[in-house]
């Protein structure tokens, strides 16, 4: 159970204008501008849930990722995942949740994948009858066969991110975030990934909260979809509601935006959302 | 076998030994490297000695055994041969993976670098170690002074290693708070070499400027230990000396949990 009230992170961020001129002025006095990155976040997730969670870039997505991961500290507001509150309880919190940041690697580089799961097995204590059990499973799962003989460095993006998701998973997480798991992946490496999340959900009972720019990974996995902008809540609703309105955002020239709605594809019907919105 | 936190840090220096131990090609160039640069220092010594040997404060064997030691225990105690993998992980954000784990972030960080710069030296040390001890007389590298003098500098290393990580540890810290950690890497590299005797050997400063530098933490990195390998120290010098190495170690250790605590609360990872 993942339940966040009244959340609010604020950066601030030195910037100047463009030009050499600006620039020397800075040297003396800088400017700061004040970024609300999340204002007022509130939300609930009960276990065994899948959400999607979306919004332009810059929306705050990534910094509430980090918020539930214990990470970054909000300024105000509270959040309890399972009974802790992650930023004071890091160590026990990040023991029972699996993150996985699609842009950025926790694999060793100059290892083999193998090596680095058997270092995560020691970091999460554990126990080997457990770790050999989820190792064989991932495998299959995730179709990973003798990757984890391979060195990271050689690996494609695609085996990578499959391996990154493994090792998110060795120590049975309750929770599972995924920032991103499908970028820049190929089309047969997304449907995989897809799969796997699904049956994770299904057999395991997983909790996961996926944030994504691909809306194709929204509709096959998200049985709700929270949407933020400019560090708001704009939305928390199930994915069907979320069609419809976003449906009824578009301006068709026909004026016929009901019927032709199915045609559209969702990636289309969430920009105009969005474009609606103002954000 | 049952989990201890132990058997976490250990398998940390596993991974850490095993991956550095595939570099051989850079063993190899860095024994080359080592080797000439200790053969030259020497050759220079030796042009200032042969002009007054009474001028200088170490016979000219203990000097070549300093340079010698320095040289082959290089990647184990020189400041600057530290892992940069933690200072670009803090600036390229991969370090959120690492602040996601139920582990100490300071303890992990100083078990990878032991870890590197062991590996390190057990590839590159003991090689310039034998063949300078070939090297006839003055040139070469002699056994220590006693026993006693050689347990202390076993004991004394261990120490200085210590030291040298935690230094090291407080230039990774920084990276929390600058954009780019060049500056920073820079001023410390060439300023800790220096003082701790990286340049020219301690004992060789004026002694107004040796009675500073004998207090600072850069001389209890490689300074102490060998000093104390070729019988420079009396008892009492021998006594405080490691002392000194035991407080600086308190107070970097210390200082530099503090500080990690305290740049953790305020991180902010930008970005995706």
């Amino acid at each position: 159970m993942i339940c966040v009230e009244h959340i609010a992170k604020t950066f601030k961020v030195a910037r100047r204008e463009a030009g050499f001129g600006r620039a020397v002025k800075a040297l003396f006095r800088k400017e700061y501008t004040c970024i609300h990155a999340l204002d007022d976040l509130s939300f609930t997730i009960p276990d065994g849930e899948i959400v999607g969670y979306i919004g332009p870039n810059g929306a705050g997505k990534s910094s509430t990722i980090k918020i539930l991961s214990g990470i970054l500290v909000p300024d105000s507001g509270t959040c309890v995942i399972n009974g802790r509150v992650p930023w004071k309880e890091r160590k026990e919190h990040v023991q029972r949740i699996g993150v996985v940041f699609g842009q950025r690697s926790q694999l060793w580089w100059d290892v083999p994948v193998g090596d680095s799961f058997d270092l995560l097995k020691e970091i999460y204590l554990i126990d080997d009858v457990r770790y050999k059990k989820n190792v064989e499973d991932l495998t299959e799962l995730l179709d990973l066969g003798d990757l984890l003989q391979s060195p990271v460095r050689s690996l494609s993006l695609g085996q990578r991110m499959r391996c990154e998701i493994a090792a998110s998973l060795l120590h049975d997480p309750d929770i599972l975030f995924l920032d991103e798991p499908t970028i820049g992946l190929d089309a047969v490496s997304k449907l995989a990934v897809r799969s796997f999340i699904k049956t994770l959900n299904e057999q395991r009972h997983t909790t996961v909260l996926l944030t994504t720019h691909d809306m194709n990974d929204i509709e096959a996995l998200a049985q709700r979809i929270i949407l933020i902008g400019r560090g708001h809540i704009l939305m928390d609703t199930t994915l069907a509601d979320f069609i419809d309105r976003a449906a009824c955002s578009e301006v068709s020239p026909t004026g016929g935006a009901s019927g032709e709605k199915e045609d559209k594809r969702l990636e289309e019907l969430t920009a105009s959302l969005y474009t609606k919105l103002g954000i | 076998m049952p989990h201890t936190v132990l058997s976490r840090y250990i398998s940390f220096f596993r991974i850490r030994f095993t991956a550095s131990l595939q570099y051989r090609a850079a063993a190899i160039a860095g024994i080359l490297t080592q080797f000439a640069w200790g053969g030259l220092m020497i050759l220079l010594f030796r042009a200032f000695y042969e002009s007054d040997p009474s001028a200088f404060p170490l016979p000219f064997e203990s000097l070549t055994t300093y340079i010698w030691l320095q040289q082959s225990l290089l990647t184990l105690l020189v400041p600057w041969a530290y892992n940069t993998d933690i200072m670009d992980s803090i600036q390229n954000g991969t370090v959120a993976y690492e602040l996601c784990r139920p582990t100490d972030l300071y303890t992990m960080w100083f078990v990878k670098n032991v870890a590197d710069r062991v590996a390190k030296v057990c590839l590159r040390g003991l090689p310039i170690l034998i063949v300078a001890a070939l090297l006839p007389a003055p040139y070469g590298f002699s056994p220590p002074a006693g026993g006693i003098n050689f347990l202390l500098f076993v004991i004394s290393i261990a120490f200085g290693h210590i030291v040298v990580v935690a230094l090291n540890m407080l230039v990774f810290i920084s990276a929390f708070y600058t954009t780019s950690t060049q500056g920073t890497r820079i001023l410390f590299n060439m300023l800790s070499d220096f003082l701790c005797g990286g340049v020219i050997p301690l004992p060789f400063f004026p002694p107004a400027v040796l009675a500073v530098l004998t207090f600072l933490p850069f001389s209890s990195i490689q300074n102490t230990p060998f000093l104390l390998y070729t019988g420079y120290y009396q008892t009492a010098s021998a006594i405080l000396n490691i002392c000194l190495q035991i407080i600086w170690i308190v107070v970097l250790v210390g200082g530099g949990r503090l500080w990690l605590g305290k740049a953790f609360r305020k991180v902010t990872i930008l970005g995706g």
